[in-house]
C-alpha cells in the first residue's frame, strides 16, 4: 500500500532518471556504497541512488546539489547539515534508519503527529517541484552525512552536472 | 511615586490626545503596576516605571512562582497583567490562560482554539506566537491560522472572530495585534511562501474589516496618495508595481509580522515590512517596493503618510520588520519627535516620525560589512540608500554563486526580539546576533502554499571576534554609538526590559534570566530557567510587590539554526564543530517564571 502510493507520486518524477543511458561499468574506487555510475548519477548494487566521494574529497553532483536543496527546503525545520533542531528530527540519522523508498514516501506525503503533547507536522511535498525534482539529490546528500562520509558544511569540490542530469532537471521543473 | 513615572517622552505622546485614543488603554499603559501591551506602551519602550527592584537589591531576586503552559514549542512574547489577572498565551495551538494573581495563579479560564493542523508546516521556523493584546475588557488573540478572536477578559467567552488570511496559500500569523482607538491593527506572515503582505484594521467591537493596506501592489491596494512622502519628496504614482517585473509583486512578500507602534498625537501607526519573495534576488529585478520599508499610516484610514525603504532590492533576507521605537529628543536645540529602529540589516536608523526625514543611520554591530554606509546626502541620487559592497552582493555575484563572509547573517544583527528604551538613561538596550553567513541564491518555481525560498545559506559566528553568536548592547541613538556591549555565547533572542530601578533584564538561549546595570552593563543577577528564553521580559506589581516575569521555551529561528551548533566553513579544518551547540545547554520547555525580592 505504502509502496503503491509512492509509485504514483514519484513515478512521474523519478521514472525519467533511470530511463535510457549507458551504464559505466567501471570499478569505482574507495569503499563507499556506490556500485555503478549511470548518466552522472551513482547507485548501489540494488539500484538505489547513492553518493560518491572521491579520495580527494570531490563529491558527486547530486550530493552537492542535495546540500543546496536541503538547505533551501528542509533546513528551516530540520536545522543545518541534517543535524536536527528544536523543531524537527535530524535527517542524517533518519536516512540510516529508513530506506530510500520510505524516505521518498514521507517527503511526498508528510507526517501528522498531533495530539495533546505533540504539534509535529512534516509538510507534504509531493506537489513541490523544488523538492521532488531534487529528491534523489537530497537523499544522497543526507545519506553521505549519515554514513559519516561527508563533513558538515558546503562540500568544497564537486563533479560537474552531467548533461543527463541537466536535461532531467529542466524537464522535471517544466513539467506539470 | 510610581504613578509619577518620570517619562517625559511618553507624557508628551499621551497629552491632549485622550479624546482621540482609547482612553482606558492609554491610562493603563501609564500605570507601571500593570503590563497591558506586549510592547510596554504604544512607543514600544518596554520600560517599567517600577523601582522596588533596583541595582542594589536585584542580586537577591528569587523565584516567586512558576506556571507550565503545557506546550513544548518556542515561546515568544510575554504575559499581560491587567488588574488582578495575568493572561498567558502559548505557541500553536495558541491556548490563552487567565490566571488569578489573588489565588496563586489559579486558572480563571482557559481558551483553546480548534485549528487545522495543516497550518503548522506552513509556518516558517516554528509555531511561535508573540502574545495577546488587551482593550475594552477584551483579550485579542491572533491565531496561527490567522483567525482573530476577541475574548471577554473576565470569562474567556468569544465575542467575535474574523479571518485575516488563507493558510492554504501560506498566509499565517505569529504576531500580536495592536489595539488603537476603536480598531485593532493586524499583520500577516508568509514571506517565505510568496504572500502579498498587508496590514489590516478591524473594528474592535464587531471584527468588521475597516481598511487594508498592502505592502506591495497598485496604489489603491497599498493606500498611497499624492500626500505620501518618502525622504522629503512625494512618492510618484505606481511606485510599487513599477519596481517589480510584470506581476511578480503579487507574490512579492513584504509581510508584516513584527511589532507595531502608534503616536496618538500624530495619529500614525508605524511598522516595518519584510523581505521580498524569493530569497533569490536575480529572480525579482527592481527595488521591490515597498518591501523592507518603514511605513507610517493614518490609524483611521490606513493611508500612508510616509515611507522609507531601508534595503531596496534585498539580497540577504534582511527582513525589515523590527520594531520602531518612538522617543522625543532634542537635536540642535530643538525637540524632535523621533523614531528609532534597529534593522535586521545591521543599521540603526533614527528618523523624524512626523515627516519620515532620515537623521541617523549607523551600524550597531561593527561586524556589519554588506554595505559601507547609508548615503545621507539629500542632494545625492542615492540618498537614503545603503552603499552595497560588491563582494557581498548576492545579486551582483549572481545565481549559483556562493557569496561568502556576509555580515550579518539572514537572521539579522537583530531579529524581532524587541529592544528596550529607558527614559532615565536615554539609552536603548538591544538584544543582538553576532552571526555571519555564506549565501547562494538559485532559481525556484512558485507553487501556492509551498515554500518559495531560493537560496542556500550557512551561518557562523562573526569571525575575528569573541567567538560568541550574540551581544547585548546599550545604544546611544543620537550619537549613533554603542555605549557598552556584553558578549553572549548565543544570539540574544529575548526582548529586553529596562526599569526605573536602573536595571535591564534579558533572557538568553541557554535559559538564563539576566539582570545588568543600566549604566555600566555589569551583571547583577542570573537565574537558569527550565528552557532557553526567546520570550520577552515584563514586570508588574501586585499587592505592593514588584514582580518580573519571563516565558521560557526554546525554539523559533534560533532553536532551528543553533540547536546543533554552527560551523564555520571558512575557518578550515579543526575549527569545525568548535562552536557551542544549544542542545548541550537546554531542551524543549514551556514555562513562565516569575521573580520577586525576598519578603
Ligand atoms: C515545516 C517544517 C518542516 C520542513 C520544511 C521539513 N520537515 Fe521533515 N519533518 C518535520 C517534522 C516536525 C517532522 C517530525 C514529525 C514527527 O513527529 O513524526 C519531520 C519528519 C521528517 C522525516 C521523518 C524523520 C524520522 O526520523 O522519522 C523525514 C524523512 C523528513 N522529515 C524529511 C524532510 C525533507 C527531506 C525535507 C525537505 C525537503 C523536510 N523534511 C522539510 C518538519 C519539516
Amino acid at each position: 500500500m505504502k509502496r503503491l502510493r509512492l509509485a504514483l507520486v514519484f513515478g512521474a518524477v523519478a521514472g525519467l532518471a533511470s530511463a535510457g543511458g549507458a551504464t559505466e561499468n567501471r570499478g569505482l574506487p574507495g569503499n563507499g556504497p556506490a556500485a555503478y555510475k549511470e548518466d552522472g548519477r551513482y547507485f548501489t548494487e540494488d539500484g538505489v541512488p547513492t553518493y560518491f566521494i572521491a579520495e580527494d574529497g570531490t563529491v558527486d553532483w547530486l550530493t552537492f546539489s542535495g546540500f543546496r536543496r536541503y538547505h533551501a527546503e528542509c533546513h528551516v525545520c530540520h536545522g543545518p547539515d541534517g543535524m536536527g533542531s528544536t523543531y524537527a528530527p535530524p535527517l542524517k540519522d533518519a536516512v540510516e534508519r529508513m530506506d530510500y523508498y520510505d524516505f521518498v514516501y514521507i517527503v511526498s506525503n508528510g507526517i501528522q503527529n498531533v495530539d495533546v503533547s505533540h504539534q509535529n507536522v512534516m509538510p507534504t511535498f509531493g506537489q513541490n517541484k523544488n523538492v521532488m525534482c531534487y529528491i534523489d539529490d537530497i537523499y544522497v546528500y543526507l545519506k553521505a552525512r549519515g554514513d559519516g562520509a561527508l563533513q558538515r558544511g558546503r562540500p568544497a569540490k564537486r563533479e560537474d552536472k552531467s548533461d543527463a542530469v541537466a536535461s532531467f532537471e529542466a524537464e522535471c521543473m517544466a513539467g506539470g | 511615586m510610581k504613578k509619577l513615572f518620570a517619562f517625559t517622552s511618553v507624557a508628551a505622546l499621551c497629552a491632549g490626545s485622550a479624546a482621540l485614543a482609547n482612553d482606558e488603554l492609554l491610562e493603563l499603559m501609564n500605570d507601571p503596576t500593570q503590563w497591558v501591551i506586549q510592547t510596554g506602551n504604544y512607543a514600544n519602550h518596554r520600560y517599567s516605571g517600577l523601582d522596588q527592584i533596583n541595582r542594589e537589591n536585584v542580586g537577591n531576586l528569587q523565584v516567586a512562582w512558576t506556571f507550565s503552559t503545557g506546550v513544548l514549542r518556542g515561546h515568544e512574547g510575554s504575559p499581560l497583567v491587567i488588574g488582578d489577572t495575568m493572561y498567558v498565551h502559548t505557541p500553536f495551538p495558541n491556548i490563552v490562560y487567565a490566571l488569578d494573581l489573588n489565588d496563586h495563579g489559579r486558572i480563571k479560564w482557559k481558551y483553546e482554539p480548534q485549528q487545522d493542523s495543516s497550518v503548522i508546516p506552513v509556518m516558517c521556523c516554528d509555531t511561535v506566537n508573540r502574545g495577546v493584546a488587551y482593550a475594552n475588557n477584551t483579550i485579542f488573540l491572533h491565531q496561527a491560522d490567522t483567525t482573530i478572536v476577541a475574548l471577554n477578559a473576565e470569562t474567556g467567552e468569544v465575542k467575535w472572530t474574523a479571518v485575516n488570511g488563507d493558510p492554504s496559500i501560506g498566509e499565517t500569523n505569529t504576531a500580536t495585534v495592536m489595539p488603537v482607538k476603536d480598531k485593532i491593527i493586524v499583520g500577516i506572515s508568509g514571506g517565505e511562501f510568496g504572500v502579498q503582505g498587508h496590514i489590516t484594521a478591524y473594528d474592535m467591537e464587531t471584527g468588521e474589516l475597516a481598511w487594508r493596506g498592502y505592502s506591495v501592489g497598485p496604489d489603491d491596494q497599498i493606500l498611497f496618495d499624492e500626500n505620501t512622502m518618502s525622504l522629503g519628496k512625494p512618492v510618484p504614482a505606481n511606485s510599487s508595481i513599477d519596481s517589480w517585473e510584470g506581476d511578480q509583486w503579487k507574490i512579492g512578500g513584504g509581510t508584516t509580522w513584527g511589532w507595531y507602534s502608534y503616536d496618538p498625537d500624530l495619529n500614525l501607526v508605524y511598522y516595518g515590512t519584510g523581505n521580498p519573495s524569493t530569497w533569490n534576488p536575480s529572480q525579482r529585478p527592481g527595488d521591490n517596493k515597498w518591501s523592507m520599508t518603514i511605513i507610517a499610516r493614518d490609524a483611521d484610514t490606513g493611508m500612508a503618510k510616509w515611507v522609507y525603504q531601508k534595503t531596496p532590492h534585498d539580497e540577504w533576507d534582511y527582513d525589515g520588520v523590527n520594531e520602531n521605537i518612538l522617543v522625543d529628543k532634542e537635536i540642535d536645540g530643538e525637540m524632535r519627535k523621533l523614531l528609532v529602529t534597529f534593522d535586521r540589516n545591521g543599521f540603526a536608523y533614527t528618523l523624524d516620525r512626523a515627516t519620515g526625514e532620515l537623521l541617523v543611520a549607523e551600524k550597531y554591530d561593527p561586524a556589519v560589512n554588506w554595505a559601507t554606509h547609508v548615503d545621507m546626502d539629500p542632494a545625492s541620487e542615492t540618498y537614503g540608500r545603503p552603499m552595497v559592497v560588491a563582494d557581498y552582493s548576492t545579486a551582483q555575484n549572481g545565481e549559483d554563486v556562493n557569496t561568502t563572509g556576509i555580515c550579518p547573517a539572514a537572521l539579522g544583527t537583530k531579529d524581532q526580539q524587541p529592544a528596550s528604551y529607558s527614559p532615565q538613561t536615554g539609552l536603548f538596550y538591544v538584544p543582538t546576533n553576532h552571526v555571519c553567513m555564506d549565501y547562494e541564491p538559485f532559481r525556484v518555481s512558485y507553487t501556492a502554499g509551498q515554500p518559495y525560498v531560493g537560496a542556500t545559506l550557512s551561518m557562523y559566528p562573526a569571525p575575528d571576534s569573541h567567538g560568541g553568536m550574540g551581544n547585548f548592547i546599550a545604544w546611544d541613538a543620537l550619537a549613533g554609538e554603542i555605549k557598552w556591549s556584553i558578549p553572549e555565547q548565543f544570539s540574544v533572542w529575548s526582548g529586553a526590559l529596562a526599569t526605573a530601578g536602573d536595571v535591564v533584564f534579558y533572557g538568553t538561549l541557554e535559559g538564563f534570566l539576566k539582570a545588568v546595570d543600566a549604566e555600566t552593563g555589569e551583571e547583577l543577577y542570573r537565574f537558569k530557567t527550565p528552557s532557553g528564553v526567546i520570550g520577552n521580559v515584563m514586570s508588574y506589581e501586585h499587592d505592593g510587590k514588584q514582580y518580573v516575569g519571563i516565558l521560557s521555551g526554546v525554539g523559533g529561528w534560533a532553536g532551528i539554526g543553533l540547536a546543533a551548533g554552527l560551523t564555520n566553513p571558512n575557518d578550515g579544518l579543526g575549527a569545525v564543530g568548535g562552536y557551542a551547540a544549544l542542545s548541550d545547554y537546554t531542551a524543549l520547555g514551556g514555562q513562565l517564571t516569575v521573580f520577586k525580592l525576598p519578603d
